[in-house]
């Protein structure tokens, strides 16, 4: 009977074309959406994770209570100590110390007097370490300089392109970094500028100095010190129940509620919103799915209708001949179900060549973005996962059963007395 | 055998809604047909022929009497009931032939035997033998779109006589057909009752029908006017 069913499909367009269009076009937009989406929470997530949050970040409890302000009087000490004590018991994340530092900066002119000067917000990372968890290849920086190189020596500093570009900075050009060391007193500290990067993230964009870790020690006196310990995970993928376990047992055996200056884990969804945040883009793609359900259902329900009065014939034909209504309205859905899982095929396909499509090239938002205090990248790249591969069979499937079931209905209705009359015409 | 009662209506009455009134389709019907029997109902418009075929073919219910149809008391019969006897024991044929356009004849053909659930060997046997009888076998892989009127009747009484069943209903089967095929038709009708014992009951108005009838049962505004025997060159008995 299924083959039957089977040819009466293939053969009759005007029965499968219509509805099977209806739900690749569905599936199509469930499957891109769906990659979109991943993609979008997946930048959020590798970005904040890299260039700010970490999947996990150590402070000190007062450090945390005024992190905007980049309080580096509250900054970790001994950090050596703590180093060691996170690699040993927490081994699957890689622990990342960074200060995190607001100044100003100062370029010199010929004769020692300032030229330019304007405000920085710099990060300090080991630029020197080696290995696939170095800093220099979280923070892409080989891909994002756009001219000079990279650092070589401890002195020798990055600047972001708009900063360099706005202030006249050339490669090789000297630069006074004025601020405060971590006991309030004044810094003055000269760097030579390498090397001009463009991250493709607006909050790192638009004034941002990358300088070598220990020459920033020096600098603001941070002796074995440092504003924040980053952890990433070593496979890369936030877990976020390994997560709150790390931040549950670090806190327990380190933190201090009566010790300001004890440190304190947080988790990277504790931090920027980014534990509201989250929830809302995984399941906006949810609502999405329900509303392309709810939309092609009522689609299919009309092409049901329609092909019902064209196949009011054949379906009296058969209730004549002794098909029993729920026999008739269960071969109805079958149909249904072999309609749906030709368009989720088809449009599985069509998505994922689109997603793939927009894997690899990525959407520019930067337009976007000038003033969002959000650490995303900006092009957004959508991201292909096993699921995209059938999530667009929940729609396809569903909207097309849903749809025949209720235009389905009218089987039942038919009146068999009226058949012959019905048949005459 | 051929005395076998298939059908018996006692006292049938059908009757209408019409707003606050009823229209009486059937009054007192009392008729009973015969294994073999070759039976047309014949009457005017608006006579009842239609109403007393559906309710003969499980289509339709009667309001008051009774009606049995193979034994069993159709007012009685569940929905599932009904389309279950129409599948393994009744046959339809309809004026306008209502041949699945998408299938080909075979397929048509073979669509009560799939709802039968009989095995595919036996199901082939059994279409080519009704296409045989039918002398349409070279149409069988043709759509019912490259048939003409008289081909498609054709098969649309090959799929009524696939699943050999022991009564045919025929809604005025030559309406839409010219006299030669008409007469083709029912010739092949006549064989298959003589071959197979089948029961054909006719409802129809169609001279050329009326002189192939062993039995012409006239039914003027829902009452059975006359019951008449035929022998095929004449009539032989009037009740």
């Amino acid at each position: 009977m299924i083959r039957f069913i089977l040819k009466g499909v293939l053969r009759d367009r005007s029965r499968s074309l219509i509805p099977v269009l209806i739900v690749a076009i569905g599936v199509t937009l469930t499957v891109l959406i769906y990659g979109w989406m991943n993609g979008v929470v997946d930048n959020l997530m590798r970005t904040n994770a890299y260039y700010n949050t970490g999947h996990l970040k150590v402070a000190t409890r007062a450090y945390w209570t005024e992190a905007e302000q980049l309080p580096n009087d509250l900054a970790l000490t001994g950090m050596d100590r703590l180093l060691t004590f996170l690699h040993k018991n927490y081994p699957d994340v890689e622990w990342k110390p960074r200060i995190r530092f607001g100044g100003l900066l100062d370029i010199p002119g010929p004769n020692d007097e300032t030229r330019e000067q304007g405000p920085t917000a710099g990060i300090a990372l080991d630029l020197f370490e080696s290995g696939k968890w170095a800093e220099r290849r979280l923070f892409k920086l080989q891909e994002s300089l756009v001219k000079g190189r990279l650092p070589r020596t401890q002195n020798e500093v990055l600047l972001s392109n708009q900063m360099a570009r706005s202030m006249n900075i050339d490669m090789g050009d000297e630069a006074t970094l004025i601020g405060s060391t971590m006991y309030g007193g004044m810094a003055m500290y000269n760097f030579k500028v390498v090397g001009v990067l463009t991250f493709g993230v607006q909050l790192l964009d638009r004034g941002s100095m990358i300088a070598h870790l220990n020459a920033v020690q020096r600098a603001l006196n941070m002796d074995n010190a440092c504003s924040e310990i980053y952890g990433i995970f070593k496979n890369d993928i936030y877990s976020a129940e390994r997560a709150a376990d790390i931040k549950q047992d670090f806190n327990r055996q380190k933190s201090k509620p009566d010790d300001a200056f004890s440190p304190q884990m947080k988790l990277l969804t504790d931090q920027q919103g980014l534990g509201e945040l989250l929830p809302v883009y995984r399941s906006a793609w949810l609502v999405l799915l329900l509303i392309f359900v709810a939309a092609m259902s009522i689609v299919l329900w009309n092409a049901g209708l329609m092909a019902g009065i064209r196949r009011y014939g054949e379906i009296g034909v058969r209730l004549a001949m002794g098909e029993d209504k729920g026999h008739l309205y269960r071969m109805m859905i079958a149909e249904s179900v072999i309609i749906g899982l030709i368009g989720s095929v088809l449009g599985t396909a069509i998505g994922l060549a689109g997603t793939y499509y927009l894997q690899s090239v990525g959407v520019d938002i930067s337009g976007f973005m000038e003033d969002a205090s959000m650490f995303i990248m900006d092009r957004v790249r959508a991201r292909v996962t096993p699921t995209s591969y059938v999530i667009g069979f929940i729609p396809g499937l569903l909207a097309t059963i849903l749809g025949t079931s209720i235009s389905g209905i009218g089987i039942y209705k038919r009146q068999t007395s009226q058949l012959f009359k019905e048949l005459e015409t | 055998m051929e005395n076998e009662v298939q059908v018996k209506t006692e006292h049938l009455v059908k009757r209408y809604p019409m707003g606050a009134e009823s229209f009486p389709a059937l009054q007192d019907i009392n008729l009973q047909f015969m294994k073999g029997e070759f039976t047309g109902i014949v009457g005017p418009s608006g006579s009842g022929k239609t109403t007393l075929l559906n309710i003969i073919g499980t289509l339709d219910k009667p309001t008051e009497g009774e009606a049995l149809l193979l034994g069993k008391t159709i007012s009685k019969l569940t929905h599932k009931e009904g389309a279950k006897i129409r599948n393994e024991h009744l046959g339809f044929i309809f004026q306008t032939y209502n041949l699945l356009p998408v299938y080909t004849v075979f397929e048509n053909v073979e669509f009560p035997l799939l709802l039968l659930s009989m095995e595919k060997k036996e199901r082939d046997e059994a279409v080519w033998q009704a296409l045989e009888w039918m002398q349409i076998t070279e149409k069988a892989k043709v759509k019912p779109n490259q048939l003409s009127g008289g081909q498609a009747q054709r098969v649309a009484i090959a799929r009524s006589i696939v699943k050999k069943p022991k009564i045919v209903i025929a809604d005025e089967p030559t309406a839409n057909l010219d006299a030669k095929n008409s007469h083709r038709i029912l010739q092949l009708m006549v064989d298959l009752n003589k071959d197979l014992q089948t029961t054909f009951i006719f409802s129809t108005h169609d001279e050329k029908v009326i002189q192939y009838l062993r039995r012409i049962i006239n039914l003027e505004d829902g009452r059975v006017a006359s019951d008449e025997l035929v022998e095929l060159n004449g009539i032989a008995t009037q009740e």
